[in-house]
């Protein structure tokens, strides 16, 4: 199949489209499909939530849009599109380029991404004069500007901070802020607020929604938490086992999920109206990645498993705008039950 | 920051109480002092009153209380052979000694941290195993043989360097011009015989360093490459040499300085043997040559010293350490 890509207007092409990636890790103990024929797009200024458990492929997933898959890991086959262009095509110095300046990226481990024996000041500077001609003192103000904007107090002063002399959640403002410095046009985030507590989660989401919003920054939002998507997201990818599972826009994944999969995520997730209800668990562990069952690898937890499931069910389209990879989704079954 | 310093200073005052009591039972107390100060056929009252006249008929806690008022006035004895007071002649050998540690500490710096960080950043290249297992022969290969081995090839089979002695020596301000080379410290590196003179024992005493900086620099690179931070770094588009030299680099300079540092101490301690062979005048081939000869308060005078500057050497370290890694700093000030 060869998908001849002619979009109706540049304005109407999506601002990241992956096709069919596949990024592999060559160890001693085997190949791991960390990431298996992966297809997603997101708009200008769109968010998508990228969902899944531990070790789903999700970090994975943003690594090789930004190129910084290390080996044994590689890119072996697909498409990112960014704005048109292949990143996978491209030459490491294009990338750099690109790397911070038009695509950034925020970590998973805020205690971990800012390097300790640099002052906040030199690790922002060298991100702005990485990218922009402009003065060391251009480039501070900058900086100081940022640290304001995701809401540092006196970012003056903080700029002469070491990272330790911050907290953790300090600490993933100031990784955002740097993010920020060149109005990217995708943001990577890695779970940036699974590390910090419910509160300060809460002001960061609704500033990085802000923040989206207003400058037509699109944003790929990675966690294993469903409750934030559903405030955050326009559209929800769910990945298991190094595999996109569901698709489609956050309302309908969320009322009416397709995927057993996804449907035990809801389950398990406490929410106010289904009060009083015991919590759903899926059962069973998430299969390691080097010796997945053949079929559907969800099979061996999966309620509605069956016959056909042996075989490899392919990512379809069950319903306008949505997707799913199984053989008996979920609403055949409120079918079946009507 | 002052009140550190004052701390560090009275932990060091203890360290050398400490290690002049173990010196002084060490070598005033066991053994007899005066089976070598007198002479065998003297007789009874004599020996009685050589005993009397060194203090040995006192209680010993007396004895140690004397020594060590001698000692804090500089006193340690004289020397039996040079006729000379002990501390001064560690004194005068100690720049010679200095300059090679310290020559072999700057080799191990200059060689082992390019080769470090070449073998972390390209672990699997065929320069990067050969640079392994040279270390691993630097480590193993016995110091005096590599310096017999380097005399062998360079003095005698090619004569490109002199194989004994520290050559034409200048002081530092007969250097600058001020005054005339021979008044005031003499040290070899200031002339370019001295220096030829220098280069094989500096590079014989460095020979473990080197291996050893170039273990962990690379030991450092590699576990350093693998931190977020380095990846985050990437993430922002910076350049690979900037990643490499700037935020991996700071980071290992941390363990290497504070190792180098370190053994700066036992580089002194162990010039022993490299001055042995190389016939270099410094304080090592001086203690070897007390030891011949029981020269106690040359023993005892190197002892002190070495103990100072060790306690001084470390106190340095830990504040350049605490210069270099910015966590540091804020505990010393809480
Ligand atoms: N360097 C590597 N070598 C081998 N396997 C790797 C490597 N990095 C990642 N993997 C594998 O890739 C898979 C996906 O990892 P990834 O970090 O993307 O998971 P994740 O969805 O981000 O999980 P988490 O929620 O815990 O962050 C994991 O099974 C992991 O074992
Ligand atoms: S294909 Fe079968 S096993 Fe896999 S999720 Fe669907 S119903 Fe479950
Ligand atoms: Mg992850």
């Amino acid at each position: 199949m060869t998908v001849a890509s002619t979009p109706a207007s540049p304005a109407a092409a999506p601002t990241l489209e992956v096709r069919n990636l596949r990024t592999h890790f060559f160890t001693r103990a085997g190949v791991v499909k960390a990431v298996d024929d992966v297809s997603f797009s997101i708009g200008r200024g769109k968010v998508l939530g990228l969902v899944g458990e531990s070790g789903s492929g999700k970090t994975v997933t943003g690594f090789s849009v930004l190129g910084l898959v290390d080996p044994p890991g590689r890119i072996v086959g697909g498409e990112i599109l960014f704005q048109g262009r292949d990143l996978t095509k491209m030459s490491e110095a294009e990338m750099r380029d690109l790397r911070g300046n038009r695509v950034a990226m925020i970590f998973q481990d805020p205690m971990m991404t800012l390097n300790p024996v640099l002052r906040v000041d030199t690790q922002m500077i060298e991100t702005v004069l990485a990218h922009k001609k402009v003065s060391r003192e251009e480039a501070r103000q900058r900086a100081r500007d940022t640290l304001g904007m995701v809401g540092i107090p006196s970012p003056d002063e903080r700029l002469k901070s070491y990272p330790h002399q911050f907290s953790g959640g300090m600490r993933q403002r100031v990784a955002i802020a740097i993010a920020l410095l060149h109005e990217p046009d995708l943001i990577v985030a890695d779970e940036p607020t699974t590390a910090l507590d419910v509160t300060i989660q809460g002001q960061i989401l609704a500033e990085v929604q802000k923040l989206a919003t207003t400058t037509g920054t699109s944003l790929i939002w990675i966690t294993h938490d469903l409750s934030v998507v559903a405030g955050l997201a326009d559209e929800v990818a769910v990945m298991y086992a190094g595999r996109i599972v569901e698709k489609g826009a956050v309302s309908d994944v969320l009322d009416a999920p397709l995927h057993p999969y996804t449907f035990g995520l809801i389950g398990s997730v406490p929410s106010r109206n289904k009060r009083g209800e015991p919590l759903r668990q899926i059962p069973g562990m998430t299969p390691s990645l080097l010796n997945l069952p053949p079929g559907c690898a969800f099979r061996t937890r999966c309620p509605r498993a069956a016959e056909v499931c042996m075989a490899e069910p392919e990512i379809r389209e069950l319903a306008p705008g949505r997707e799913a990879r199984c053989f008996r989704p979920m609403n055949e079954a409120a079918e079946q039950a009507a | 920051m002052t009140v550190y310093l004052v701390r560090r200073l009275i932990q060091a005052l203890f360290v050398v109480l400490a290690m002049s009591v173990i010196v002084f039972v060490g070598v005033y107390a066991i053994g007899d002092p005066v089976e070598i100060l007198i002479s065998p056929d003297a007789d009874q009252i004599e020996r009685e009153r050589a005993v009397r006249a060194l203090g040995l008929d006192l209680p010993l806690w007396q004895q140690y209380l004397v020594f060590l008022t001698n000692a804090v006035q500089g006193d340690l004895g004289r020397s039996f052979v040079f006729n000379e007071p002990a501390l001064k002649l560690i004194l005068q050998r100690m720049p010679a000694t200095l300059e090679l540690a310290f020559g072999a500490m700057f080799l191990s710096i200059i060689i082992g941290l390019p080769l470090g960080l070449y073998a972390g950043l390209r672990p699997n290249s065929p320069a990067s195993k050969t640079i392994m297992a040279g270390s691993i022969l630097g480590f193993s290969l016995p110091t005096f043989w590599v310096g017999l081995m380097l005399i062998m090839v360079f003095a005698v089979q090619l004569g490109w360097l002199p194989s004994t002695g520290r050559g034409e020596t200048c002081s530092v301000l007969g250097f600058v011009g001020l005054t005339s080379c021979s008044s005031g410290t003499q040290w070899s590196f200031l002339t370019l015989n001295g220096l030829s003179h220098m280069a094989m024992p500096a590079l014989n005493l460095a020979l473990f360093k080197i291996s050893l900086v170039i273990r962990l620099t690379r030991a450092g690179v590699r576990e350093t490459m693998l931190m977020d931070y380095v990846k985050f770094a990437r993430a922002k588009g910076l350049s690979p040499s900037r990643v490499t030299f700037v935020h991996v680099f700071k980071n290992i300079l941390i363990p290497v300085v504070t190792v180098v540092g370190l053994e700066l101490g036992s580089t002194i301690a162990f010039s022993v043997v490299t001055e042995s062979v190389f016939a270099w005048p410094g304080m090592g081939k001086l203690i070897i040559d007390s030891i011949n000869v029981l020269d106690r308060p040359v023993i005892v005078a190197y002892l002190m010293i070495i103990v100072l500057l060790f306690i001084t050497i470390n106190l340095v370290v830990d504040l350049t350490y605490s210069m270099l890694d910015p966590r540091v700093r804020l505990e010393s000030k809480a």
